[in-house]
């Protein structure tokens, strides 16, 4: 990716953007393809997919099989770069040291950042999810409806390209047509399951991933994302024409060098680069936010992380964009006589109400699996279908014990081997070894299905961060401590996921690799273990019981802005990144107005 | 995400965290540091990606001439060729193990000592047993051995040590087998090629699944 020196940045941005992943990657397109000059600091280094993506590397290939290790948590080809539940010299801290009240806080320092190698599920949010504490009287509403976010969500579907379909499910929007590529089929273990879930009224549905399943059209969809915007079109008709389809083939989580799923790095930045409207600069890792004697931000200052020296630059308008948990830093990191308890911080809610999703898992093995003819079952480098949240009736009667849903993530089949292939088996083997061993792997290989449940939490006051009143990192910036705990919404939830899924495996005549918990504080994943990291300065109506309003504007500082996850005020089921996108274009194309009326 | 591919078994997470935790907690009274790992030198978090590693690229490997001898054999005890696919020793499977008990990360040390000790305990086993070492031993006392080893449940208290260590070796030996070419090829494994199309399970497997 072209990037610019720091000697070489303008004197003044209209918009600076801090962060390349979905957030910044979404501002900085939009805010570029629009017309305004745009400066991107992105702490990470330079990272190309195009280059540096290892499609067809077999595990084999990879010292220790691939496995995860603590350099790489998520296996060796992930692409995640510098990154993982820990940062070389970036380091957070707890406030409790019991085990259940931890935060596992996930980053990656690199160009696109998460982007590189999420899992792409892109679900939108439904009306509900919107408006939450009017359902049930939990959390918090938005400061606005599904209707202000659907024009988004379709425009960012168009975008980036998202497979699935459309089935009328409550609170499960259906995009309009021409928003979705068409979904794959089901992989044997999608449709086995689909068929047994019947069985327990579970709804086995396409899900809706970032990948293109065939090539976007350059002369239909431009036009539909820039109305009006001649040049933008352009740009955007070539970006298209550069990705590829996907060829069923190669993990997803490693990156996509023919451009076929989205990250930031393949799909905002070239458009935008090519747009001549942003300069972007790696290893610029962001301390604070400036602010001028009338209040307003001024510009950001970072350190160059090759030099370790510190720089300060200007911009109009200041999008914090960072992740969740890092614009939250900043903005506490960012004190002054005028704010002596940090940027946009009036209400002291910055770093309250923090979110993840809860999760809880098991797995099955599944005898009407074994030996199935040899097929390829690739696929599109991830899940081909989910089962939406189905009791929507029986939890607004009372009946579940817990208020909000979840959905379900399932698969299996022969996928790649890798570390683990042909092991743990004892139990259905009695041992075997031999002859009859390699008989054993080939038969059960393939046999074995996995279950997660993905569910939303409720926002409450003991899940929080602030400053670390000791620890900094390795340039003296103060890191952020976490506070941690499950209310018994969540960990009820995370009994009834294991519950469903071992009734689940049960009726395909399978056995549960365990026991379900009946003890939800035992399924319930640590928090921050799905990476769902939301909240931290919640919007909403009222300057003093939040940090933004609708338009991810803070209340104190016109203009300043955070437009990834920080905002949310509640964390529906739905994984969250589509609509951190679809709000970070409806807040720039907010911030453009402004910034054209001149009240910016 | 996928959590059976992509996630490391959260155990092995919470223990790094701890460990981790240790080294800096002593820091602050009220800070319980997650963070910095403890500095280990493995391949680093920006490992070349395209490149094709072997055992030994990374660190160096450290079994033992005569651990080498037994792991091998060992492997095509538990992997031996057949018409499906060669045998475990012949696409490298026990330098594999050596690379995976020579690593410097967090828990592969307690797999060095429990794979050096159980090939000890191979050696001895097959010279109390039948007077020879375990490489020169026929199949039937071969199998004498790991019969009495190879299913935890089963073994006899004084054993129960040997099949942990079986248990373990076999999980590597296949770890190491069916990633490689053959070994994907032996277990069915038909991807990882582009494709043109995807059009699901072919109709043989929706039969066989009832589903036809
Ligand atoms: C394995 C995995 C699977 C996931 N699967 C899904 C999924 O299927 N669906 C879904 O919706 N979500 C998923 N997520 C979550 C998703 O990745 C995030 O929601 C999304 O990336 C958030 O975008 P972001 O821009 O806020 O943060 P990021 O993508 O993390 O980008 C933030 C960027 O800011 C940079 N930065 C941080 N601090 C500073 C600073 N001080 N100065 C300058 N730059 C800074 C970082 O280096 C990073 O590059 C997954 C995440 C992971 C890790
Ligand atoms: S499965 Fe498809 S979208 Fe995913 S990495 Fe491979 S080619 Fe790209």
């Amino acid at each position: 990716m072209p990037l610019i020196d720091p000697d070489k940045a303008q004197a003044q941005y209209d918009v600076i953007v801090v962060g390349s992943g979905a957030a910044g990657g979404q501002t900085a397109y939009t805010c570029a393809l629009e017309g305004a000059k745009v400066l991107m600091l992105e702490a990470g280094r330079n990272y190309d997919p195009v280059k540096e993506t290892p499609m067809f590397q077999t595990n084999g290939d990879a010292p220790l099989r691939g496995t995860s290790t603590p350099d790489k948590p998520f296996g060796f080809h992930d692409a995640t770069i510098d990154g993982g539940w820990q940062v070389p010299g970036e380091p957070y801290t707890s406030a409790s040291s019991e085990p259940e009240r931890q935060f596992w806080w996930w980053r990656a320092r690199m160009l696109g950042g998460r982007t590189n190698h999420w899992g792409r599920i892109s679900l939108r949010n439904g009306q509900y999810d919107f408006k939450p504490r009017s359902r049930d009287g939990l959390g918090f509403d938005w400061p606005l409806n599904y209707e202000d976010v659907a024009p988004y969500y379709d425009k960012v579907e168009m975008l980036i390209g998202v497979y699935g379909d459309n089935r009328g499910l409550e609170n499960t929007p259906d995009s309009p047509a021409g928003c979705l590529q068409p979904p794959p089929a089901f992989r044997a273990a999608e449709r086995f399951g689909q068929h047994h879930g019947k069985k327990l009224g579970l709804p086995v549905v396409p899900i809706h991933r970032a990948v293109l399943t065939q090539k976007q059209d350059p002369d239909v969809l431009p036009a539909k994302i820039h109305p009006g915007n001649p040049r933008a079109q352009r740009l955007l008709a070539d970006a298209m024409r550069a990705r590829q389809a996907c060829f069923w083939a190669t993990p997803c989580g490693r990156g996509c060098s023919i451009k076929a799923n989205y990250q930031s790095t393949t799909v905002h930045l070239p458009p935008a680069l090519a747009s001549g409207n942003l300069d972007l600069i790696s290893d610029a890792m962001v301390r604070e936010v400036t602010v001028g004697p009338d209040g307003r931000a001024t510009g950001v200052v970072f350190i160059d992380r090759r030099t370790g020296k510190e720089r300060t630059v200007k911009g109009k308008v200041v999008v914090l964009a960072a992740s969740s948990g890092e614009t939250v830093r900043i903005l506490l990191n960012s004190k002054s006589a005028r704010f002596p308890q940090g940027l946009a911080n009036s209400s002291g809610l910055v770093g309250k109400y923090i979110m993840d999703t809860v999760g809880a898992s098991l797995g099955g093995q599944i005898p009407a699996m074994e030996s199935l003819p040899l097929h390829n079952e690739d696929g599109a480098g991830g899940n081909h279908a989910y089962v939406p949240w189905w009791l929507y009736k029986e939890q607004l009667a009372g009946k579940l014990g817990f208020a909000r849903g979840y959905h379900i993530e399932f698969g299996g089949g022969r996928q790649m081997p890798g570390y683990g292939t042909g092991a743990g088996m004892e139990n259905i083997t009695r041992g075997s070894y031999g002859r009859k061993f390699k008989e054993d792997a080939r038969r059960y290989y393939g046999s074995f299905m996995w279950f997660a449940g993905r569910g939303e939490m409720i926002p409450n006051e003991e899940s929080f961060c602030d400053l670390d009143p000791v620890v900094k990192d390795k340039w003296g910036i103060p890191v952020l401590r976490f506070h941690w705990k499950w209310s018994e919404h969540e960990t009820r939830q995370a009994a009834h996921m294991q519950r469903t899924f071992a009734d689940w495996i049960t009726a395909m005549g399978g056995k549960p690799r365990s026991q379900p918990q009946a003890d939800g504080a035992k399924a319930i994943e640590p928090g921050g273990k799905i990476i769902h990291e939301v909240g931290g300065a919640i919007m909403g109506s009222d300057p003093r019981k939040s940090v933004t309003n609708q338009w991810c504007q803070t209340w104190d500082v016109k203009n300043l802005f955070l437009t990834d996850g920080a905002p949310f005020c509640s964390n529906a089921d739905k994984n969250p990144t589509l609509t951190i996108m679809a709000l970070a274009w409806r807040a720039s194309d907010y911030l453009l107005a402004g910034l054209k009326k001149g009240e910016l | 995400m996928n959590p059976v591919s992509d996630a490391m078994d959260r155990r092995t997470m919470i223990k790094w965290v701890m460990a981790a935790s240790a080294a800096t907690a002593a820091g602050s009274q009220f800070s319980w540091a997650a963070a910095p790992a403890a500095p280990v030198k493995g391949y680093g978090t920006d490992p070349d990606l395209l490149k094709k590693y072997a055992a030994g690229d990374c660190w160096p490997l450290t079994f033992t001439a005569a651990e080498k001898a037994t792991a091998a054999v060992l492997c095509d005890t538990i992997i031996p060729a057949d018409d499906k696919g060669p045998s475990a020793s012949s696409v490298k499977v026990p330098e594999f193990i050596d690379e995976w008990v020579s690593a410097p990360y967090p828990n592969h040390d307690r797999d060095r000592k429990l794979i050096s000790e159980g090939l000890a305990w191979l050696e001895a086993e097959s010279q109390r047993r039948f007077q020879n070492d375990f490489a020169s031993l026929v199949l039937r006392q071969r199998n004498a051995i790991c019969d009495d080893i190879c299913h935890l449940p089963d073994a006899k208290p004084e054993l129960r040590q040997a099949a942990r260590f079986f248990a373990r070796f076999r999980d590597l030996c296949a770890s190491g087998y069916y990633t490689t070419p053959a070994g994907m090829k032996d277990i069915g494994y038909v991807g990882n090629v582009a494709l043109e199309k995807f059009e699901g399970p072919p109709p043989e497997v929706l039969k066989k699944l009832g589903l036809a």
